[in-house]
């Protein structure tokens, strides 16, 4: 009975903690339309802040409190908005998501530049962790103060949503932003509002589950991957329904704690610690196979940027020779200390083709891009045991098509973004139930894969072998683009443009979708069979979610509709942590900065940097792009 | 399957009911489409003509009430079983696909399972009156243009009954007037024709039977000389939005 209380005492404490994330989570996305995914990012970034002011600069709480949730979180609110939001207003799903993925990055990175990783940092309870007990239990202060900020959390936006103008109009402006103007309330008002709430309960969330990580102490990722958790609450309350959003999230903190609580005694700690990493996971598939099928709308939107030019089947055949050719004038005159980086760029530049297929010409984003890398690679090393063969390629396919297949599978229903919640938590899955399971993977999680070669050209040099992805990227790039002008492709594209228009012509979008997702997942293994074999190996630390993160923002950088953007996506996200490693500490935020600054570009040019007619003129970069015709000097090739 | 009259009608609506929020779109709406005639659907603006549409193709689910398709209940089936059962609709703010060209946008629909028969996108491009190049994005047309390339869509999967929101709007009067042509012709194909416009000399002048829809309610319904003489009709509608009509008289 004791422990049960403890159990309930501390799931209730973790509930509350994921009710508050959630929360701010729900009120942003009801107010502006935008599903936050920098929300654990902002709450990682603002506890890091009071740390530094409380336990750096020993300033008193109040004023700390004061400061990070009244000062930062408007400021940061503030910024995002003006900045990032206000151009995204009605904006595609997958804009949104962009946006907030690359705001995840720059306090991600930020965050890694600011305060050096190597150092021990914690920040200790409210009221030096004092305890009271209650029913034999014993509860410290600060796990009081949690549950009952929580419920004031939750009691005062019922009593401001309900009864207040402001809060009222808040409801409103994502049903209707234009009956919202007439009715005298400033949309942009809202939305600033709207930022600034979800930014404060985000903060709060930090603030309050920071002391709690007295183990690791404050660990960027750790920190803004908690808040993750808290999606699972959100999808409960179906992104709208604040009280539901409070029990998922106390569903959640009591079930993971039972869960770690009653495991049978002879699991080992390593995996009891992976179960309740896992637990919000399941917990949030779960919750997506609960909600309601989305409801089509007729929302008269019409692409208006001129998609970039799809070359015929000669011109990509000719763009890729010169491809080629220029990869072997490379590979013969590089350094070899960047070599293997080119080539593993090559490799990327594969599972961004991948991206260009499903984000570019689908609209479906996917997070866990580079999870399929690493299941493509883990299956090359199984079958061909540590070395490469051309079946082991076949089986990698194959193997990578069947599970993208799965995880598309409970959100095919459902909207876009459900989908992209669905990719992220399976990349955590991957991460935390397979790619660091050292019962699958031993050795520190690093996997032996060899290097596919051509019989009678060898591929161990590395020069060879640079040459070889190249090729290899280049047949995948000619195979992107002949789907795309292919009748399939066309559907694709089309079900993109108008969901309504596609279901109302006796279309089904549920196959197209499992199947483009199952495509771009095979070739994503494909990329990860070559990326392993440049180094000989692939680790758990190359399939991280961030890593999937930096790939999607870096092709959506460089064109997403386009096979050039995959290829400087790839090599972006290859070469510039080349750069980090020449940097002191703080480098390592390098690549998540200039990725996600580099989205800020997006709302200019929503179709990325390759498809700006002045560089395609100006900069045309050799066998990428091809020769326009004068009349056609606007338009761009992909 | 609920156990209605057999009307022979192509559509049936009974009894619809939606409401967004507490405000009523639409309130026990009765309602039929006949093959080989051209029904019209008027109201001033906010009357809920586009909701109806919206409850006929499957995008907006009735909170009461029941649709049939010729003598099958759709009321739970979602918009593309209602397309496979032969019907089509176009959208009152376009909803085409944006990034493709004019002939691509026809030919997509062409290549479903249902579509095509022995039409061509030229074929169908041409007989709905559009002039530019096939070949053009269609985010670039003019929104008349546009309109008739999304109704070259709509009779791609070659439909029985086929449901225009205000298809006129961004055409001249000679367009118009071609397009009048074109529906009675489909209506003479023995297809049904649902269209919903503001232009009432068209509306008058090519639809067999008018329905006229105020605050979500079905006020009158008749020919066009009983709709044009109307008392009700003419003091919510035409009094208003075409005063020449009744001065005529
Ligand atoms: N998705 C929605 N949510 C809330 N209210 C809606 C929604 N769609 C329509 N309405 C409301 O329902 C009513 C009917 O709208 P509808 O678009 O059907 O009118 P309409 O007759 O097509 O008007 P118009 O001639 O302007 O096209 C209006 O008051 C509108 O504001
Ligand atoms: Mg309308």
């Amino acid at each position: 009975m004791e422990t049960f209380l403890t159990y309930t005492v501390l799931g209730i404490v973790a509930g509350a903690i994921y009710a508050i994330t959630a929360t701010g989570l729900v009120v942003t996305y009801t107010t502006t339309g935008v599903f936050n995914f920098a929300h654990g990012a902002v709450a990682m970034f603002c506890a890091f802040s009071y740390w530094q002011l409380n336990q750096q600069w020993g300033w008193p709480v109040w004023l700390c409190l004061l400061i990070v949730l009244f000062g930062e979180v408007p400021l940061l609110a503030l910024y995002v908005e003006e900045v990032y939001m206000k151009r995204l207003f009605g904006a595609s799903v997958v804009r949104s998501l962009m946006v907030t993925l690359g705001l995840l990055l720059i306090l991600v990175g930020g965050a890694q530049a600011l305060w050096n990783g190597t150092v021990q940092r914690s920040l200790p309870g409210y009221f030096s962790n004092d305890t009271v007990t209650i029913f034999q239990v014993v509860i410290n202060y600060h796990q009081i103060i949690t549950v009952v900020i929580a419920v004031l959390v939750a009691v005062g936006l019922r009593v401001y949503f309900r009864r207040f103008r402001s809060g009222i109009a808040m409801r409103a402006v994502v049903d209707d932003p234009e009956l919202l103007s007439l009715s005298g309330s400033s949309p942009r008002n809202t939305s600033r509002l709207g930022w600034f709430i979800g930014f404060f309960l985000a903060a709060l969330a930090g603030i309050l589950i920071a002391p709690q990580l007295s183990v690791s102490g404050l660990d960027v990722n750790l920190l803004t991957l908690l808040v993750v958790n808290g999606y699972a609450a959100a999808i409960l309350g179906r992104l709208r329904n604040l009280p539901w959003t409070f029990a998922g999230g106390m569903i959640l903190g009591l079930s993971e704690n039972y869960a770690a609580g009653y495991l049978p005694g002879h699991i080992s700690a390593n995996l009891a610690n992976q179960i309740g990493l896992l637990f919000p996971v399941v917990f949030l598939f779960v919750a997506l196979l609960l909600l309601p099928s989305a409801r089509l709308r007729a929302i008269g939107r019409m692409v208006v940027a001129v998609p970039p030019k799809i070359p015929n089947l000669l011109q990509s055949v000719r763009s890729a020779a010169v491809f080629i050719v220029i990869m072997w004038i490379v590979a013969m005159v590089i350094s070899s200390s960047i070599i293997g980086s080119v080539t593993q760029g090559l490799a990327l530049g594969v599972v961004g083709l991948s991206l260009v297929l499903l984000i570019g010409y689908a609209g479906y984003v996917s997070l866990c891009q580079l999870t399929f890398m690493g299941i493509g690679a883990y299956v090359m090393s199984q079958v061909a045991h540590g070395g490469a063969t051309w079946w082991g390629l076949i089986l990698a396919v194959v193997v990578c098509g069947a599970v993208g297949a799965l995880v598309a599978l409970p959100t095919l229903r459902l909207q876009g973004l459900y989908l992209a919640l669905a990719t992220l938590a399976f990349a955590q899955a991957a991460y935390y139930g397979f790619f660091t399971n050292i019962s699958y993977i031993p050795e520190g999680g690093a996997m032996a894969v060899g290097r596919l070669s051509i019989p009678g050209i060898s591929t161990s040099g590395d020069k060879a072998y640079l040459v070889f992805v190249a090729v290899v990227f280049a047949l995948c790039a000619i195979g992107i683009l002949a789907i795309r002008r292919s009748r399939w492709g066309r559907k694709l594209v089309a079900l993109n443009d108008s969901p309504a228009a596609f279901a109302t012509l006796g279309m089904n979008a549920a196959i197209s979708k499992m199947i483009v997702f199952a495509v771009a997942a095979a070739i994503a293994g494909v990329g990860g069979v070559l990326y392993a074999g440049q180094p000989l190996a692939i680790s758990a630390n190359d399939v991280q979610m961030f890593a999937s993160l930096e790939i999607v923002l870096f092709v959506t950088i460089f064109g997403i509709r386009t096979v050039s953007g995959a290829l400087l996506g790839g090599l972006a996200a290859a070469l510039l942590p080349l750069a980090s490693s020449h940097l002191p500490w703080w480098g390592v935020g390098i690549t998540g900065i200039v990725a996600g600054a580099g989205i800020s570009l997006m709302a200019a040019h929503p179709d990325g940097v390759v498809p700006i007619p002045w560089i395609n003129e100006h900069l045309r970069i050799p066998g990428l792009a091809i020769p326009l015709k004068k009349k056609e000097s606007i338009d761009v090739v992909a | 399957m609920s156990l209605r009259e057999q009307t022979g009608a192509r559509l049936n609506l009974e009894g619809i009911s939606v409401n967004f929020g507490g405000v009523a779109a639409l309130t026990n709406i009765h309602l039929e489409v006949f093959d080989g005639q051209v029904t019209g659907l008027i109201g001033p603006n906010g009357a809920g003509k586009t909701t109806m549409f919206n409850v006929i193709s499957g995008l907006q689910k009735p909170d009461r009430g029941s649709v049939a398709l010729g003598d099958k209940n759709v009321t739970r089936f979602g918009p593309a079983r209602r397309a496979r059962l032969g019907l089509a609709r176009t959208f009152q703010r376009l909803e085409l696909f944006g990034s493709l060209s004019s002939r691509e946008n026809v030919e997509v629909a062409l290549e479903t399972k249902h579509g095509g028969g022995d039409l061509t996108a030229e074929g169908l491009l041409h007989r709905v009156g559009v002039t530019s190049d096939a070949d053009r994005q269609v985010s670039t047309l003019p929104t008349g243009e546009a309109r008739l390339v999304e109704l070259a869509r709509a009779l791609a999967i070659n439909p029985k009954l086929i449901c225009l929101d205000e298809p006129c709007s961004g055409l001249d009067d000679s367009e118009t007037r071609l397009l009048g042509e074109l529906l009675r012709e489909l209506a003479s194909e023995g297809r049904g024709v649902l269209i919903v416009e503001h232009d009432m000399d068209l509306v008058l002048r090519i639809c067999d039977r008018i329905y006229v829809l105020d605050f979500g309610e079905i006020i009158a319904v008749g020919t066009p000389d009983e709709i044009r003489n109307d008392p009700v009709v003419q003091s919510a509608y035409l009094g208003t939005v075409a005063p020449e009509e009744s001065a005529d008289r």
